[in-house]
């Protein structure tokens, strides 16, 4: 039953061939099963049992609230729980409990959804590995599956497979595992230049960025306010569109919400995409993107060409600015969010008291890891009144260059575009943490964050298993607010490619010995 | 409040302790211990005169000074600028804070419609040109009574810009030469206040009431056209009256509706501009006027003693009556600005460029507000004079004061005295007797229509001014009588009988015939001493007038 998609267990709660807290009971125990994975942060077990009940309570009286009633979800630790801790991974909000729901999450839980708990990530969603949060580094579910490790085996040298397990992705790779590893069926993420898009990739799930605007950032705990979104993690397509209908929409609360009423999400299956105009940006090929990567970005293009569909190569002039335009601009907001935290209100307060300045410092300095602290630095060293029009001015200039080549490559007749969503396929930890944070989310955000810059809706699918047994997926961008045809798209991708079911039966089964160690040594470790 | 707050509650006796209270904005001194008092005997300089300021001394150059203004005007509104907490003036700490104003992450800001066009019917009154678009600004500083490290604000591109507003100053022996004058507006801008802090010196902590924070205000800025204390003064309190005609502020200084700062410069005329200081807390107009000219003083003794002043920030000491220094690094502080992401542009419309079909929840209309603007007191003001025939200087009297003008228009209502006696019985023994109490005009004990029936009895010669005075007082001391109670009782009606009053003077001359004789010496001041007698024979019951004609026609019969 926890293989299957949204859509099929909700079938199958209406037609009672699984009750709400049986269903609940599998995620929990599944939940416990993975604990090893460290995808939850908090699991919210009696929330979600007592919600299964309600939910049950529903189904016998005939009327459920829709499609999510009774579905498991995770929630990305840095949206709001009303009673649930609330942490964004940090020594900062360690133990806050917020005193309201994000919209989104109240939205799921009109829906009838069942929270099982708060996901991992990259502490404030600072980073593309999810290894930077202060719970501890996310592994990915591919690590244990059968597909991976019979490739493994196959190599010579047998290295000590506790210390081979691989990255998520990031930041919401608590979400993408959570996901992957069949805890629930729809997890939300968040997106400011890429988090969500990456770890699904590497995890083998759908990854949904929506447009900007569309739907509610109000109590999401923001990394860059302007570029924000949640992120919808799915295992299908079909998925991540019955969840954007249920988030999206104006909110009264989120005045950066659009007021127009939100268009149906139901997808429509394209049999015939011979009036589809696909484009490859030519900027996006570059040296550091794997072989394996591209030529499953080159097979997807011919794809769609031999579908009938006119399959164009395109240019955004300015890709190679956007790294550097997105962290002059991601710090400088950053600087100026994380300056609520000082230990006043809520979250950690440290010891000291001889004045409020030296408890602000204190506070932040106990608080903040450092790729936190060193964000907020150079965000306000560019904010600063001599470089505030050498950087942050020109970062803006340079982000609305960057918003125009979408917009021109959209006015000249694509639909939609085609490129990787990261340069390889997930890598093992103990590589992913040899170069720094930074390095790191530059490289991790190289085809996701132009996205966010524009504000479009972009989508990661996994298309296949690298040589390694490993997921690659590749990302379709939309033009903004087109965020159904973005989907239909993707879902046709979805159908012809057939991406392979992840094996855990080694998890999801009776646990095996092997898998008993592996358990063991890594509780230890801990 | 679910989040964990420490140190917040604040018992109500706590609020005897020092409350510094600063605006939102700059200005953030520590209040302890910096008052750094006698340090060159301010208060006896304070007690000059401006004049003596502006004056050149024997062999010295002209002084000139300029002050510019920076007001803060609480916004008279149910709900805060971007949440929907109640605003309320003393209510218990933190009784009236959102999850928004306690900075809680993930809360956004939404904009308070009501706000915005009391901005923009302030503007108009002011003569603004106002911002068809307008954008918000966070200014970061850390401080404990502003939860988000940040004051949402409006720097780069303000609501409403270029304006002026008109004032009059009143100069000459009797005060009675009006000056109209003008000082320039230039820009008025949307802002969050700031929360209070009070500083527990004894237990050496601060105590953070959130009630504040959040709250509306309309920050107006007054170029450097001023150049004394009263012509300061004179202007806040035009702005006063007319964001109080407009209902978009209470504007109550005391309540701190209304905050005030200064900057001031001296420089001699054609030269450029001195260097400026900024004067904060300052609280009421009276030490507005006080502190400009304390600091202009201040400022030309130091130059004259060879000093240079300091771009620095000074608060007003209202008990030492002189600026000092405030402690902060305040002119070092670099704000940051940058972009609220989480508000869109504020658009407004007019008539011309409104979208059709907009929904009018949705939209401001500009030339709406305009015609909604109520009487501004300058209209209120000239139609006194012409429809009384009041002097300007009248006028203006019966607008400063708190429900002044209404109480007069209400005896105007009831009365058939003409409307100079009104005026003056209003203007001078009225308000003298407020003023001498210390009372406000909603605490007097003489209502409207009581004055408009002792001015009826006057008016008909049914008594005389003297006794009119005598029944004011009585009626001051015991509410609740009629003036023509109080007249009866007290036997203050005039004297009807002429023939007993033709007996009283002819008595009066006889008894002193040394009067009567310097008069027929030629000595027409000793009519007067008669007069006097005469009315003191009825007492005060007579009017002299006729005691006059009487005395005259007897006298050469």
């Amino acid at each position: 039953m926890l293989g299957r998609t949204l859509r099929e267990v909700s079938v199958a709660l209406k037609q009672g061939q699984i009750t709400p807290t049986e269903l609940c009971q599998e995620c929990l125990s599944l939940i416990k099963k993975t604990k090893f994975l460290n995808a939850y942060i908090t699991v919210s077990e009696e929330v979600a049992l007592k919600q299964a009940e309600e939910s049950e309570e529903r189904y016998k009286k005939g009327h459920s609230l829709g499609e999510l009633d009774g579905i498991p979800v995770a929630v990305k630790d840095n949206f709001s729980t009303t009673g649930i801790k609330t942490t964004c991974a940090s020594n900062m909000l360690k133990g806050y409990v917020p005193p309201y729901n994000a919209t989104v999450v109240q939205k799921l839980l009109d829906q009838g959804a069942l929270l099982m708990g708060k996901t991992n990530l990259d502490e404030f969603a600072m980073g593309s590995g999810s290894t930077d949060g202060v719970f501890g580094p996310v592994k990915n579910p591919w690590s244990y599956s059968k597909q991976y490790r019979e490739k493994k085996k196959q190599k010579p040298h047998g290295e000590n497979e506790d210390t081979n397990w691989l990255i998520t992705g990031g930041s919401s790779g608590g979400s993408a595992a959570a996901v992957s590893a069949f805890t629930c069926f729809a997890a939300l993420g968040s997106d400011t230049g890429g988090s969500t898009r990456n770890p699904a990739a590497l995890c083998g799930v759908v990854g949904l960025k929506p447009t900007y605007g569309l739907v509610s950032r109000h109590g999401l705990i923001p990394l860059v306010n302007s570029m924000d979104v949640p992120g919808i993690l799915t295992r299908c397509v079909d998925d991540a569109a019955t969840v954007l209908g249920v988030l999206a929409g104006h909110d009264c609360k989120d005045s950066t919400t659009v007021q127009d009423p939100v268009k149906s999400f139901i997808l429509p299956s394209l049999t015939d995409v011979s009036k589809l105009c696909i484009g490859i940006p030519k900027e996006y090929l570059v040296p550091e993107l794997s072989s394996e990567v591209q030529s499953l970005w080159s097979k997807a293009a011919k794809l769609f060409e031999s579908e009938g569909a006119k399959v164009i190569e395109v240019s955004l002039p300015h890709t190679s600015y956007s790294i550097v335009c997105y962290h002059v601009l991601c710090t400088s907001e950053v600087a100026s969010n994380m300056a609520r935290f000082d230990g006043l209100e809520y979250g950690h307060r440290c010891d000291i008291n001889v004045s409020t300045e030296a408890m602000y410092a204190a506070t932040r300095r106990e608080g903040f890891n450092d790729v936190v602290r060193g964000r907020i630095l150079s965000g306000n060293f560019f904010l600063l009144k001599e470089n505030y029009e050498n950087y942050f001015i020109k970062a803006q200039k340079v982000r609305r260059l960057i918003a125009n080549d979408f917009v021109n490559v959209f006015n000249s007749g694509v639909d939609v575009l085609l490129t990787p969503t990261t340069l390889s396929e997930a890598v093992p930890y103990v590589e992913f943490i040899k170069e720094d944070n930074r390095t790191r989310s530059a490289q991790g955000d190289i085809f996701t964050q132009a996205v966010n810059m524009a504000g479009l809706p972009a989508v990661s699918v996994p298309m296949a298993l690298s040589n390694q047994g490993l997921p690659i997926g590749l990302q379709f961008i939309g033009r903004a607010f087109c965020d159904q045809q973005l989907l239909t798209v993707a879902k046709w991708f979805e159908k012809q490619v057939q991406f392979p079911i992840i094996q855990l039966q080694e998890i999801m089964g009776d646990c095996s010995s092997v898998f008993e160690n592996d358990l063991a040594s890594v509780s230890l470790k801990q | 409040m679910a989040a964990p707050v420490l140190r917040w509650s604040c018992p109500a006796r706590r609020w005897i302790l020092a409350n510094i209270d600063r605006g939102p904005r700059h200005g953030r001194g520590s209040p302890t211990g910096s008052r750094s008092s006698g340090k060159r005997g301010q208060s006896s300089v304070a007690q000059q005169p401006l004049a003596t300021a502006q004056k050149p001394r024997k062999g010295e150059h002209q002084w000139a000074a300029v002050v510019g203004l920076e007001i803060h005007a609480q916004i008279s509104s149910n709900s805060k600028l971007f949440s929907g907490s109640q605003v309320h003036f003393a209510a218990p700490p933190n009784s009236l804070v959102s999850f928004f104003d306690a900075s809680l992450p993930g809360t956004l800001p939404v904009l308070n419609r009501r706000c915005v066009e009391a901005a923009v019917m302030t503007g108009l009154a002011l003569n603004c040109h106002i911002n068809k678009k307008s954008l918000f600004d966070r200014k970061h500083y850390f401080y404990a009574d502003l939860p988000a490290g940040y004051q949402i604000t409006q720097q780069r591109l303000p609501i409403a810009v270029k304006g002026s507003l008109a004032y009059s100053v009143f100069v000459g022996k009797n005060r009675n030469q009006v000056i109209n004058k003008t000082v320039r507006i230039k820009q008025i801008q949307l802002e969050q206040d700031s929360g209070k802090s009070l500083h527990d010196d004894l237990r050496s902590q601060t105590l953070i009431d959130l009630n504040r924070a959040g709250v509306g205000l309309l920050e107006v800025v007054l170029e450097p056209d001023m150049s004394c204390g009263e012509e300061a003064a004179t202007a806040v309190r035009e702005l006063q009256l007319i964001l109080q005609a407009l209902g978009t502020s209470q504007a109550n200084m005391a309540e701190g509706q209304l905050r005030v700062d200064a900057n001031i410069s001296v420089h001699h005329p054609g030269e450029p501009l001195g260097v400026r200081t900024e004067v904060k807390n300052l609280n009421s107009a009276r030490f507005l006027a006080k502190a400009i000219d304390y600091e202009i003083q201040r400022q030309i003794e130091e130059l004259e003693n060879g000093g240079e002043i300091l771009n620095e920030t000074r608060s007003f000491d209202c008990k030492l009556g002189c600026t000092v220094p405030m402690r902060d690094k305040e002119g070092k502080q670099d704000y940051r600005f940058i972009p609220e992401p989480n508000l869109p542009p504020l658009l407004l419309y007019d008539s011309a460029s409104l979208p059709a079909g907009a929904d009018p929840q949705q939209v401001i209309n500009i030339d709406q507000l305009r015609e909604q603007l109520p009487e501004l007191p300058r209209v209120t003001r000239e139609k006194l004079v012409q429809q009384y025939g009041m002097l300007p200087e009248h006028s203006f009297t019966l607008l400063n004061e708190v429900g002044l003008l209404e109480f007069f228009q209400n005896v105007m209502k009831e009365t058939r005295a003409e409307p100079k006696r009104v005026t003056s019985w209003v203007l001078n023994t009225f308000l003298g007797f407020l003023k001498q109490q210390n009372l406000a005009v909603s605490e007097s004990p003489v209502t409207p229509s009581a004055l408009a029936e002792l001015l009826n009895l006057l008016d008909q010669k049914t008594i005389s001014s003297a006794a009119a005075k005598k029944v004011f007082e009585e009626l001051w001391r015991s509410g609740g009588k009629t003036p023509a109670q109080i007249v009866s009782e007290k036997r203050l009606e005039l004297m009807q009988d002429q023939e007993a009053l033709e007996e009283l003077c002819q008595a009066t001359m006889e008894k002193h015939p040394q009067v009567v004789m310097d008069l027929k010496k030629g000595n027409p001041r000793a009519i007067n001493k008669l007069i006097g007698l005469v009315r003191k024979a009825t007492l005060n019951r007579a009017d002299p007038t006729v005691i006059k004609e009487m005395l005259e026609r007897q006298l050469s019969s």
